[in-house]
């Protein structure tokens, strides 16, 4: 059984398809077949193109034939459904989009496309990449492969779903607050939030745009690697992409991490800290050691404010992103407004889910006259604050390290209406975000039967050593490998 | 700096929603337990720190003004709600 091709990673895929083990179209035809079985109960696609799948995977086995094959030519990949993608529905999890065929491709969808990737189908997401449960989606919740009467996280929950239930070998994240690396963690699977600025966010729909990064999930860094490989590079049509060399992150994986300088930041380990997350992610730590790397206590002051200064700064640029839906130009449109007024404000309430509009409120009163200084201001401030607390940290360590998520998933339902317990859960991931900084969560152990992750955190580019960091580790332990009973072949 | 109904129709007004009166007391709760913990940044020390807006602190790229993006007009009005005469469609504005 765990010979089954959904079992491989893409790497290993990608031997096999050079060695003529099996074709694309044979691959693909597996995992839409998996995804037909088993994705009624967990819900962790939006819209499966079975039709565009299989087309690109003939044209995939014609170019691996002609031996023109691509970084990643004939693997299929599942795309979050943010990523606008040309005659396909682009749905952002909401209702305002449930009819939004986008007119264009994503940098990210069209770059991984024109190096031979498969695309399957555009996975569940809170709405508008608003959430840490994916229960904010229009489509509904989707079910944690582990247990499927918990969360898997988010936003990118479908993603990290999809991939621990091995319904996908690879997939699209995008994360403002932790939405790769929280339902990575959830769900037993690698993933990483590139550096701000690496990875294009044209066609990617906004949420806050200076905090947004798009980024790969799969079952190892090593996957990871090669679909970064893919996916970064300077983009002209996003004037925050930054024109910086892209690294050979592949290249990179087998450096030797002896001598590697490791932070763990006092502030990641606090005393109301499950004993038993903390303990998954010092058991990983001690493993790097063995492999020569060296520890030391390091600490973030501000990081605590890194919550509070979120909730200002993400919700006031969403509410100014968001103001684009309007009812006029795309997206869903009351019935017989009786003014202009009308329909911008029945439009957004019935095309908007109640997370959204929160959202949306917080971000226009704390940009309103006479609250700007006392909320914006102070949080663009503490930003800052942030920022050089890490840059601090940067001086005397190579990579930071501690976990991912403050507890294992959760059921659902069980914080569907408290916001703030909600937000909690991003509490280790929010700050990297804030600071610009990539970091990647790996599989580092479970707790009753639920995987836990650990973070390990970058200095600004330097994507390829932490997935160097996370592919040692994965080396000497195998983790990432477990995969639930769900969707086994028992 | 507590959010009552009032507030919450005040808001929804510039953010252009519309809340139904029976959903705005339990909005200006959820409001106000997301602002409570906001407040935490009041004990911040912000005194002669920049605010940031960019992590890198990176200005925004300059290019020629060259027309660089194709006429579009069709694609983007095929996906408008509504739409007439090469124009989107709303309401009447101007009697």
């Amino acid at each position: 059984m765990s010979n089954a091709m959904h079992n491989k990673t893409l790497t290993e895929l990608k031997a096999g398809l050079a060695a003529g083990d099996f074709s694309s179209r044979e691959l693909t035809e597996h995992f839409l077949a998996r995804i037909q079985q088993h994705d009624g109960e967990l819900n962790s696609f939006i819209t499966v193109t079975a039709e565009q799948a299989l087309a690109q995977a003939d044209a995939a086995d014609t170019a691996l034939a002609a031996g023109n094959g691509g970084l990643l030519t004939g693997l299929p990949i599942a795309h979050k459904d943010i990523f606008c993608t040309e005659g396909v529905r682009t749905s952002c999890g909401s209702k305002m989009l449930d009819s939004f065929i986008a007119p264009y491709t994503a940098t990210v969808v069209e770059k991984m496309a024109a190096e031979g990737a498969v695309m399957l189908g555009k996975t569940n997401m809170d709405e508008f990449a608003m959430g840490s449960s994916n229960e904010t989606s229009y489509y509904g919740p989707v079910k944690n492969p582990w247990n499927l009467e918990r969360v898997p996280g988010g936003s990118s929950g479908g993603a990290a779903a999809c991939l621990g239930a091995r319904l996908a070998p690879g997939a699209t994240g995008t994360d403002t607050g932790g939405s790769i690396r929280q339902p990575a963690a959830l769900n037993n699977i690698t993933g990483l939030k590139p550096t701000y600025g690496r990875v294009s966010r044209w066609g990617m729909i906004a949420f806050a745009s200076s905090l947004d990064q798009a980024g790969p999930m799969a079952q190892s860094a090593e996957d990871c690697a090669l679909m970064l490989q893919a996916m970064a590079g300077h983009d002209h049509r996003d004037s925050t992409s930054l024109n910086e060399k892209v690294d050979d992150y592949l290249g990179a994986l087998n450096n030797d991490i002896s001598g590697l300088t490791i932070g763990i930041p006092e502030e990641f380990f606090p005393d109301t800290l499950d004993g038993a997350i903390a303990d998954n992610s010092r058991a990983a730590i001690r493993e790097l050691e063995k492999l020569g790397a060296k520890v030391i206590s390091v600490s973030l002051p501000s990081i605590k404010l890194s919550v509070p200064a979120y909730y200002v700064i993400a919700p006031a640029e969403a509410s100014s992103n968001l103001s684009r839906f309007d009812g006029v130009r795309f997206g869903h449109r009351c019935d017989d407004p009786k003014d202009l007024e009308d329909l911008y404000k029945r439009s957004r309430s019935e095309g908007f889910g109640d997370e959204v509009k929160r959202r949306i409120l917080v971000g226009a009163y704390a940009l309103s006259a006479g609250y700007y200084d006392a909320y914006y201001r102070r949080a663009q401030q503490v930003r800052r604050l942030i920022r050089d607390d890490f840059a601090r940290a940067f001086e005397k360590v190579d990579v930071l390290m501690g976990p991912t998520a403050p507890e294992t998933a959760f059921k659902l339902g069980a914080k569907k209406d408290d916001p703030v317990s909600m937000y909690m859960a991003d509490v280790f991931t929010i700050g990297v975000n804030l600071a610009g900084l990539p970091a990647l969560s790996m599989p580092t152990g479970f707790i009753n039967g639920l995987p836990t992750g650990t973070q390990v955190i970058g200095n600004y580019f330097r994507e390829g050593q932490i997935l160097n960091v996370a592919h040692k580790y994965q080396q000497a332990t195998d983790w990432h490998k477990q995969a639930p009973a769900f969707g086994g072949d028992q | 700096m507590a959010i009552d109904s009032k507030v919450v129709a005040q808001v929804a007004h510039l953010a252009r929603l519309k809340v139904d009166e029976a959903d705005s007391a339990a909005l200006s709760d959820r409001l106000n337990d997301i602002l409570a913990m906001v407040d935490q940044l009041q004990q911040a020390d912000v005194a002669d720190v920049a605010p940031m807006a960019h992590p890198l602190d990176v200005t925004q790229p300059l290019r020629e003004d060259e027309v660089s993006e194709p006429n579009v007009r069709d694609k983007a009005l095929d996906i408008a709600p509504a739409a007439e005469d090469g124009c989107f469609l709303v309401p009447r504005v101007i009697e």
